[in-house]
């Protein structure tokens, strides 16, 4: 479905389910050279579980118009702005690398608005060395590869998003070059990059955030290791932590695991999945 | 596991898609021979059927021994997936019905295998399918047989068997610029000569009969995608791939172009394809697969350093009048080989005796090492007689589009030693001169 915020056109998958106001929400936050179908399971799981399910295209990303977010504070304030547009708050975020941090500075800026959060793949801060931040201006078809096989832990993936035979290094890779070819007018590698190389907030804005939070982290990560969330961690006042065997693509390397995780936390939401773990 | 740098080719071959089995702790891939998989609960069944869960459920759909050889396959020719099915023909199949229905049109290259040929120029026409076929280097050809119906162009990495190199960069971008995909059948080059991916192609099939497996065993295909093609993109444009960019009646109004940014051509390839086409590879055929491709490196540089020493041979022969190979200067595609196919092209090729049928046939006939049947890609050396046999149905006007006259031999060169394999050339050889 799309759905107007700001002024323009945001593309959100729904799991080709209509949205029920009477049902709880979960809305999940793609990362860096991503877009919705990188939640294509867990959205689709949930949407047929008694939940409505937002998966936006970030602006400027795909189908979504609007100029990409340089922050994320930015972000955070698109999210923010979809949730009230949408009618369907509060809701659960859910958010995946760059989309974590995202959740997490909503989650503190409004907190009325998000019932639980879950991060997957998350640390802060979330630097990024310059070399990658130089590479996804002057190289950026190269710098992904590396990008690419740096997330990955295995060369034998469980089936995932594609069901079996799926070959996830080149299907990321391959998503990761066409999120990025979507927009000639801006930089959405560079972009998301930067912005959480630079975001900064990220300790105080868990510290203001009153929901339950998840975090899915995986054990052989090399983006974001487990260790580089234990400030997050700490600082959240209500935390579950739940490590999957997987690098930084838990989505896709450890699919089953991170749908037991979600399911188990944002089950409390609905009584009919709840009663189910 | 952690650390992998970007993994080779002959790391791939493998380990991709392939860890020890976590049950058993059988290192090499097990074969699971069930057709069916226990479902965990009634809400696990459901999940898994309506794709909210990945999984198996029936070996018509996956397998798991099938998954890994399709995650293989994949990552040497570095698409995002694959699906294995029962032949190379079901293979061509499965990708044109995937992507089009009655009143579509192809535009194919002439130089194909002959039951390719018969597949688009006979059976698909009868289900309302076009083909218009062009010679492989007629690049204006292929531009002014596009129609507005055009889904899909087609051709070989090297034809079959004159061995015309397809100049994907050129074929693809002409495809692009018309909104189409370009698929093409790699079976005789295999990964390790040439990827076609990486020179513009969209969707790639192997009869994995042949060089994947290798060793003249076992029947199968296999598609992979690029995942590179906008099907969403095309239809907005031109109407076209609808069957990916609209609801799908047959599975929950699906529109897989929502469901995956670049996997939509796979999903409904699998969740329609083999649903009700149902050509299937068994999980024994894939195992036996999987045992050639964890050598395919090896066997292929020995097929080329082989080839290189018999077209020598050959070229240098006072009876043969023609060597079709492009490591020859005097071949059409030695320069576009040479650019894309830098490894070789192959060895599978053909050649022309001085003789007349009869002499031909006392030379497949006095062959000892070679053995005269209908295969290629087999680590034992092969001849053909292609007139005769493989294309058999084709008129001599198509004959000659595809390079083959009446005298014609077509062989594929094996492992055994390279000396053996000249003096078993050079006893046919003489005894095909003597038998006027």
């Amino acid at each position: 479905m799309e759905i107007q915020v700001n002024g323009q056109r945001v593309y959100c998958y729904t799991g080709g389910k209509t949205p029920d106001a009477a049902k709880p929400t979960v809305l999940f936050i793609h990362g860096a050279l991503n877009d919705h179908s990188v939640w294509i399971l867990q959205s689709r799981y949930f949407a047929n579980h008694g939940y409505n399910v937002l998966c936006p295209d970030l602006p400027g990303h795909c189908r979504s118009q609007g100029l990409p977010p340089t922050t994320v504070e930015e972000a955070a304030d698109f999210i923010i702005a979809l949730i009230r547009a949408s009618g369907l708050g509060p809701v659960a975020l859910v958010g995946h690398s760059f989309g974590s941090l995202i959740a997490i500075e909503a989650a503190a800026r409004e907190p009325t608005l998000v019932t639980r959060v879950a991060l997957i793949g998350t640390a802060f801060p979330m630097k990024v060395s310059d070399a990658l931040l130089d590479g996804s201006v002057n190289n950026p078809v190269k710098t992904m590869e590396l990008v690419n096989v740096f997330s990955r832990a295995t060369l034998a993936a469980p089936p995932s998003a594609l069901g079996p035979g799926t070959w996830v290094y080149g299907s990321s890779l391959a998503l990761a070059k066409r999120v990025f070819a979507s927009n000639p007018h801006a930089n959405v590698f560079h972009s998301s990059f930067k912005a959480c190389n630079d975001y900064v907030g990220g300790e105080l804005a868990m510290a203001r955030i009153i929901c339950p939070v998840l975090f899915i982290l995986g054990e052989l990560d090399q983006m974001t290791p487990p260790k580089a969330a234990q400030s997050l961690v700490k600082a959240a006042k209500a935390a579950t932590v739940v490590t999957v065997p997987s690098g930084h693509h838990q989505m896709n390397e450890a699919p089953e695991e991170t749908l037991t995780a979600l399911r188990r936390f944002l089950g409390k939401l609905n009584a009919k999945i709840g009663n189910q773990n | 596991m952690p650390g992998y740098s970007d993994p080779g080719f002959d790391t791939l071959a493998l380990h991709a898609g392939a860890s020890p089995d976590p049950t058993t702790g059988a290192r090499a891939v097990p074969i699971h021979l069930t057709t069916s998989f226990v479902f965990e609960s009634s809400e696990h069944a459901q999940s898994l059927f309506n794709l909210e869960r990945a999984g198996h459920v029936y070996s018509r759909i996956s397998n798991p021994t099938n998954a890994v050889l399709e995650q293989r396959v994949a990552a040497l020719e570095g698409g995002i997936g694959a699906i294995t099915v029962a032949s190379g023909q079901a293979a061509l199949h499965l990708s044109v019905a995937t992507l089009m229905g009655a009143g579509s049109h192809i535009v194919a290259s002439t130089a194909l295998y002959g039951g390719s040929q018969n597949l688009l120029h006979y059976t698909m026409r009868r289900f309302g399918i076009d083909t218009t076929f062009v010679k492989p280097g007629d690049i204006d050809g292929w531009r002014a047989a596009i129609r507005p119906n055009t889904k899909l162009l087609f051709g070989e990495t090297v034809g079959n068997p004159g061995l015309d190199v397809l100049d994907i960069p050129t074929v693809s971008a002409i495809a692009h610029e018309s909104g189409v995909p370009l698929l093409v059948d790699s079976t005789l080059t295999s990964p390790w000569l040439m990827k076609p991916f990486e020179h513009g192609a969209d969707l790639v099939y192997h009869s994995a009969t042949k060089f994947l497996s290798g060793h003249g065993t076992v029947i199968g295909g296999i598609v992979v995608d690029a995942g590179s093609f906008d099907w969403a993109a095309a239809h907005a444009q031109s109407g076209k791939f609808a069957e990916l960019a609209t609801p799908y009646e047959g599975f929950h109004n699906m529109v897989f172009t929502e469901e995956s940014t670049v996997g939509a051509f796979l999903l409904r390839a699998r969740r329609e394809g083999l649903r009700d086409f149902g050509a299937c590879m068994s999980p024994h055929s894939a195992w036996l697969i999987l045992q050639g491709i964890e050598t395919l490196p090896l066997r292929m540089a020995q097929h080329m350093k082989n080839t290189q020493k018999v077209v020598e041979f050959l070229a240098g022969s006072s009876f043969v009048s023609r060597v079709g190979h492009p490591l020859l200067a005097t071949h059409p595609s030695h320069t576009l080989a040479q650019k894309l196919l830098p490894r070789g092209a192959g060895s599978v090729f053909s050649f022309d005796l001085k003789g007349n049928r009869e002499q031909g046939k006392k030379f497949v006939e006095t062959l000892k090492i070679f053995s005269h049947l209908a295969n290629v890609g087999d680590c034992r050396s092969l001849v053909i007689h292609p007139a005769s046999t493989t294309h058999f149905r084709m008129s001599d006007d198509a004959l000659a589009a595809g390079g083959i006259t009446q005298g014609t031999i077509r062989l594929s060169i094996g492992l055994e030693d390279a000396d053996d394999l000249i003096d078993d050339l050079k006893r046919a050889l003489k005894a095909a001169e003597k038998a006027v």
